[in-house]
């Protein structure tokens, strides 16, 4: 083993009661690619976070090179020779990448001004020496989310960081994408640089690291080379225990078309088309998915659907009712349930109470309300009901939704758009930033739902998720749907191809935007 | 990777949502047919005086047929109009919508003053005069919101920072005044980035509270002192009076309006191409921004998020500061109770006109500095409107301009919104 | 020893509830009275020159004249808007109508002094609870005011049965449009209301002295003002000049649980609620926020344009630039939040202030102190209230998890 560059001992991190981290201990070698593995909420990010100066230790010590540091603050950890590419990018969208690379690191010309053309000739060197094809010049707005982490990590470069972090940098990309970014971690630590890899998918640890540490619950569990690892033995060191990966599926029953979409293009805020005339439907008892990047026009499509925001052409049908124009209260009338992306925004009324927010889409019809008149006894049976059932923690309904963890918030969510007759579901990213307790359980019920003859609409990035639970998949690109398969019928792969736009009869070629609109399905 | 716009046809109902506008330009016209050639017959004319009043060089009067002008000024505003509706201004719009305005302003003035005679450069200087709170105004809440700290205090910044001003000037000297002046302005922007950045209160609120305040203290101190006899010096500090630029002034018609004025407008022109700079080129106006836009981005990068918005406050303090002594010490020459009249907001509209951009929004600043200077020009004349009518053109179009006839502008992403550090 | 135990416990029992009273936010909200005031009273202290004239005699006499400056002040608030105890006292054995009148009209006074500050208190009480700051609330006092002296004295013909509720309506009709425009504007543009809303502010009074100096100028007076409002439009007062007590008091009591039913019983109120917490969310769950920007405003102009048809039918009777200068509007925005945001706060709050404005003349003739003391003791007030970990700071409590959510629970 080569020397160690980074030591972390006995770090401890509370929040309130709750320990995030608890006395971890974690070296990483000279040109090391370390795996954290670890579910969603097992620590790895505060972990990260404390070694990058966000957050001031209870306790622990951090060596660099054998020298004790200290580190309080961002700089003190770049200073330091750390650089970490953050899980949401730190990337500021109406700046230019020159902008957002030198930012905090500026070369001056005199005085004050900024020397924008040296600074753009480095990130060019930069960009040439690891093959990352940037440049400078663009607004990072423009760029894909693949691009835009490719800056990230040339503003690690450019501050000449010898120890990179990198927070769960695969989520956001397409499988194509991930491919690329591991050409790019393998060549830097050919030159000379040690990487901490932080992930919860086991494929990735296997392909890419050397090493492997599993944190869960805040402590390290398990430790090992990636060689000797068994993928079943991390699994259930990472869950605490064994996992059932594989979800029993019934056969499928299909019914009559639920949803119809038909042409639908949708403007988005920038007066740009986010949704390009997209067609399909879901039909009773299925499971339909659309699979794609972050970014390629999903949370409009379901924004349309729900009645937010309207198509500037195209038509949508809920149960053979015209719904392109309706109102959002119209569809949720006709029995549709929305599980939203972004829970806390769309989701709820974060200070409100959970009984409140049980009733948020139904507070005008009875019991809740009589005459106009607000019913607090109905509204409390039904808050006591649901949190019981539902098994919301605490099980007071009085406490504000603020409090509860985003497992508890998720499912306030799904007792309130389940709990009354259903005929369509739209779940958006229903498993984002969840637990595994909680993703099997919202995961279940998505299923259990479309066994009882509901049409389910599953919209998430997360390939995985899309391949076991749907019947059919859509692959959303660029505001298009490029492709639409029985599930039984296409290999992951290919669906990963289809999410980079790549055109499956000619694999070289990456489909063009008028290709979209003719292969529109 | 290539940028694509998409579908053609997507592309043509992106411009369809303007046509409203290209029919506004061309009722507009029709407005300035119908009314304007009303009561005028073919040879009523219009004497435009373009010679200001203490300036030493003469120009010849304009004089124009006032009908045939305002058929000609409703011809172009047609055709733009039509322009519009057919082809579109695409991204030059906001400016075309600023020259058909001011085309309409003037077609509204040959009609009011028609068989008369108007002074043109006295109208346009008095519109610099005006302007020039406003615009320094607008500059304290560009530096303010780049920061992504939301600014409505401006109003009781500049109204206490001219209070302060005439006070001490009365006692001292106008530019001790004018210093004092532009402190209290960073003072209490001091307290606004107290309340907003280390309390985390909500910027509106803080910038309400800290409008009453000031309203209150400078009315107290006001009418316990300054207000009797006793104490009446010192509320008479005596102004800045205007001075030529040599060389500048002498440009005919621009040189008497913009290159004779007094101190506080050229220290606006420095003001305004200074920050435009400072914003855009240099490291300091990098990090600002980046504040405003994404708070936690510029912290991972080792940028003090707070101590950045605090210091950019408390300038921008400093500049409302100068604005605010504008009142007292750069114009009438003592303190009167609310003075202020609400210029602080309207700052804000030209701010928000000019999309944070220096000098956009000193245009904008402009704009409004006109509008107040026609409502005061034309009261004199015997308009068919009433002066308490005109007086209201300011707020009327401010609101206007807020209801986003420009389109919605969208500030930095973080305005308003407290940075909780993470290092906890 | 035994002593020394029982002493312990109960300061321990004091600071026990010195603690969990701390965690409210009414705690919150008196500690930041008690500050106002203090910052008051030592603005009032050091702009008093005899103060200065016994400091410079000796340290102690300087003391002695802060605190008989500050006595005679609160004594001359007290008797402002109470009345002076013995006068009353001699009045009544005197007996005579008119001196008991005279004697007990500074209570009566502060009541119809309160009476409009609750009325807006109530509407921005409102427009918080829907998200809202409606700073317009002020223009929209004004424009309740001429919509009601229009009515008013139009026509002289009407019974009052119907002449007085047609004019207070029609000033709050005047009002809820004034209010709805900004929100219409909010709703569909995005401006924002407190710009906006201050823009209308000063159209209102143009707007007014407009009106008021020509079309419904009175040709009869040398002035610019209106005509006087019909008798028929009148409030019913319940004494004898110099009294000018009206009806409008129990108007303005009534709006309170009327306020509070409709925030926290109706559905409209619900909807309110949730949509000035989380519009997003709001909408998202099938609520047409546009609707309820438009309605929350407009209902809280229409409570506004009740202030205003109040000063006209209780009070003034007729309009012009001079007799007219509201404010209430504008304090109506403190109020709301010192009465942390609950209708019967609004109200206490509103009293309490209506009691001090109404005692600030005389506080401003006999203690010599502008009543511009005011707004500065109610910006203090709000500077603490929205700091609460200034308070925090300050009284030595530690942070507790609901207080935070005060003012910031709003999002505005």
């Amino acid at each position: 083993m080569s020397e160690i560059v980074l030591e972390l001992r006995g770090i401890t991190k509370s929040f309130g009661n709750f320990k995030a981290n608890d006395n971890i201990n974690i070296t990483l070698h000279k040109g090391e690619i370390l795996a954290l593995l670890g579910e969603n909420g097992a620590g790895k990010t505060t972990l990260m976070n404390v070694l990058y100066g966000l957050y001031k230790p209870d306790q622990g010590e951090i060596y660099i090179n054998g020298q004790k540091v200290n580190i309080q603050s961002p700089l003190d950890a770049i200073n330091a020779g750390i650089g970490m590419v953050h899980q949401h990018f730190m990337l500021i969208p109406v700046f230019t990448v020159t902008e957002n690379v030198m930012l905090g690191n500026e070369q001056v010309k005199y005085l004050d001004v900024l020397d924008r053309a040296d600074t753009a000739t480095r990130i060019r060197k930069l960009s040439d020496a690891y093959k990352l094809q940037i440049n400078p010049d663009a607004l990072v707005g423009d760029l894909s989310v693949g691009l835009q982490q490719r800056i990230e990590i040339i503003k690690l470069l450019y501050r000449d960081a010898d120890i990179l972090i990198m927070d769960e940098p695969s989520a956001v990309l397409t499988p194509k994408e991930v491919g690329e970014l591991f050409l790019t971690v393998r060549s830097l630590v050919e030159e000379g640089k040690s990487i901490i890899f932080i992930t919860h998918k086991l494929r990735e640890v296997m392909e890419i690291s050397n090493r492997i540490c599993v944190i869960r619950a805040g402590k390290v569990v398990g430790e090992a080379l990636t060689k000797d690892a068994d993928v079943n033995r991390l699994a259930a060191l990472m869950v605490g225990r064994p996992v059932d990966m594989n979800l029993t599926k019934s056969p499928l029953r299909a019914g009559k078309k639920v949803l119809e979409v038909e042409n639908v293009s949708i403007l988005g805020r920038q007066q740009k088309a986010e949704v390009n005339r997209v067609s399909f439907d879901v039909r009773e008892g299925e499971i339909f998915g659309i699979a794609g990047v972050q970014g390629n026009g999903q949370t409009e499509l379901v924004r349309a659907l729900v009645g937010l925001i309207h198509p500037i052409e195209g038509r949508i049908k809920l149960l053979g009712e015209d719904i392109t124009k309706a109102s959002p209260r119209r569809i949720t009338e006709l029995g549709t349930a929305h599980i939203p992306e972004d829970r806390q925004a769309d989701g709820l009324v974060l200070q409100s109470e959970v009984s409140d927010n049980l009733i948020l889409n139904r507070y005008y019809l009875p019991p809740f309300a009589k005459k106009h008149l607000i019913q607090t006894n109905a509204i409390n049976q039904n808050a006591a009901k649901l949190v019981e059932s539902y098994d919301i923690r605490p099980r007071n309904p009085h406490v504000p939704v603020a409090k509860l963890s985003g497992g508890n918030q998720q499912k306030v969510i799904i007792a309130r758009e389940l709990s009354r007759p259903i005929k369509l579901v739209i779940a958006a990213q229903p498993t984002r930033g969840l637990d595994v307790g909680s993703i099997e359980y919202t995961q279940k019920r998505l299923l259990q739902l479309r066994d009882e003859g509901c049409a389910v609409l599953l919209v998430s990035t997360e390939l995985d998720e899309i391949m076991q639970l749907s019947d059919r998949v859509g692959v959303m690109y660029r505001g298009s749907v490029i492709a639409i398969h029985n599930t039984s019928e296409i290999v992951k792969e290919d669906v990963g191809l289809l999410m980079a736009g790549v055109d499956l009869t000619n694999p070289q070629k990456v489909l063009t935007s008028q290709q979209l609109v003719d292969k529109s399905v | 990777m290539e940028k694509e716009t998409n579908s053609n046809n997507i592309q043509s109902i992106i411009f369809l949502k303007n046509k409203r506008l290209g029919a506004l330009f061309i009722i507009l016209a029709l407005v300035m047919v119908v009314l304007f050639t009303q009561n005028l017959d073919a040879i009523t004319q219009t004497t435009l005086n373009l010679t200001h009043a203490s300036s030493s060089i003469m120009t010849n009067d304009l004089v124009l047929n006032s009908r045939q002008t305002i058929i000609v000024i409703a011809v172009i505003i047609g055709l733009a109009g039509i322009y519009q509706l057919i082809i579109g201004f695409r991204s030059k719009f906001t400016l075309v919508l600023g020259i058909v305005f001011l085309l309409f302003t003037f077609g509204f003035i040959v009609w009011s003053v028609s068989g008369s005679s108007i002074n043109i450069t006295g109208l346009l200087s008095v519109m610099v005069v005006r302007s020039i709170p406003l615009i320094i105004g607008a500059m304290a809440g560009i530096l303010s919101e780049r920061s992504g700290v939301v600014n409505i205090a401006i109003e009781g910044m500049m109204l206490s920072a001219a209070f302060t001003a005439s006070v001490v000037a009365s006692l001292t000297n106008l530019w001790v005044g004018l210093l004092v002046g532009i402190l209290t302005g960073g003072l209490i922007a001091w307290i606004h980035a107290t309340m907003c950045v280390k309390y985390k209160a909500n910027n509106v609120i803080s910038g309400t509270i800290i409008n009453l305040f000031a309203i209150g203290i400078t009315s107290y101190f006001s009418e316990k002192y300054i207000q009797s006899l006793d104490y009446a010096y010192l509320n008479n500090p005596g102004f800045f009076f205007p001075f030529e630029i040599p060389l500048f002034s002498k440009i005919p018609v621009i040189g008497p309006v913009f290159f004779n004025q007094n101190i506080f407008a050229y220290l606006m022109y420095i003001l305004v191409i200074v920050l435009n700079f400072a914003i855009f080129q240099t490291k300091w106006g990098l990090r600002l921004r980046s504040v405003g836009e994404h708070p936690k981005a510029a912290d991972t990068l080792g940028i003090k998020v707070n101590r950045t918005r605090t210091r950019a406050v408390i300038l921008s303090g400093l500049i409302a500061g100068l604005g605010g002594s504008f009142f007292s010490i750069g114009s009438i020459g003592s303190f009167n109770e609310q003075m202020t009249a609400g210029r602080g907001f309207i700052a804000l509209a030209a701010m928000i006109f000019g999309k944070w951009n220096p000098i956009n929004a000193a245009g904008g600043g402009l704009l409004f500095g006109f509008a107040e200077s026609i409502s005061l020009k034309l009261a004199i004349f015997d308009v068919a409107i009433p002066s308490k009518i005109l007086a209201m053109l300011p707020y009327v179009i401010t609101i206007i301009v807020l209801g986003g006839v420009v389109g919605r502008n969208i500030g930095p992403a973080a305005g308003g919104q407290p940075y909780e550090t993470e290092s906890k | 020893m035994k002593k020394n135990f029982s002493m312990k416990s109960a300061n321990n029992a004091i600071k026990i509830f010195f603690e969990e009273y701390s965690k409210t936010s009414s705690f919150y909200i008196l500690a930041a009275i008690v500050l106002g005031f203090l910052f008051g009273a030592v603005l009032i202290i050091l702009t008093t020159d005899a103060v200065y004239a016994g400091f410079r005699n000796s340290f102690w006499e300087g003391i002695q004249v802060s605190f008989r400056t500050m006595g005679k002040t609160l004594e001359s608030i007290f008797v402002g808007a109470f009345g002076e105890p013995k006068r009353i006292i001699s009045a009544f054995q005197n007996g005579d109508p008119q001196t008991i009148r005279i004697a007990i009209n500074p209570f009566f006074e502060s009541l119809t002094v309160s009476t409009p500050y609750i009325i807006t208190a109530l509407a921005l009480t409102l427009a918080f609870r829907s998200g809202f700051l409606n700073i317009g609330a002020e223009g929209q006092v004004f424009m309740g005011g001429i919509a009601a002296v229009w009515v008013g004295f139009s026509t002289h013909s009407l019974p009052s049965i119907i002449h007085v509720p047609l004019t207070t309506f029609s000033g709050m009709l005047a009002g809820a449009l004034w209010g709805a425009f900004p929100g219409w504007l909010k709703a569909k543009t995005g401006a924002h209301e407190v710009i906006t809303g201050i823009m209308m502010n000063y159209i209102a009074v143009l707007f007014v002295d407009y009106m008021a100096s020509g079309p419904l100028r009175d040709p009869a007076v040398f002035t610019p003002q209106t005509p006087p409002i019909s008798e028929h439009a009148q409030f019913f007062r319940f004494f004898e000049p110099p009294i000018r007590f009206h009806i409008g008091f129990f108007i303005a009591i009534a709006m309170v649980p009327i306020v509070n039913f409709f925030l926290f019983k109706t559905i409209w109120g619900f909807e309110l609620r949730q949509a000035g917490l989380n519009p997003q969310g709001a909408k998202n769950a099938g609520m047409n926020t546009t609707k309820l920007t438009i309605m929350s405003l407009a209902l809280s102009g229409a409570l506004a344009g009740l202030a205003g048809a109040n000063e006209i039918q209780g009070i003034s009777y007729f309009m012009n630039s001079l007799n007219f200068t509201s404010g209430y509007g504008r304090n109506a925005i403190s109020l709301a939040l010192i009465g942390g945001l609950q209708p019967v706060g609004a109200m206490i709050a509103a009293l309490f202030f209506g009691f001090f404005t109404s005692a600030s003349k005389f506080m401003s003739l006999r203690a010599g102190v502008p009543h511009h003391i005011i707004p500065v003791m109610q910006a203090t007030i709000m500077f603490f209230i929205a700091t609460p970990a200034l308070i925090r700071t300050i009284f030595r409590v530690k942070k507790a998890s609901s207080e935070e959510t005060l003012i910031t629970k709003v999002s505005i």
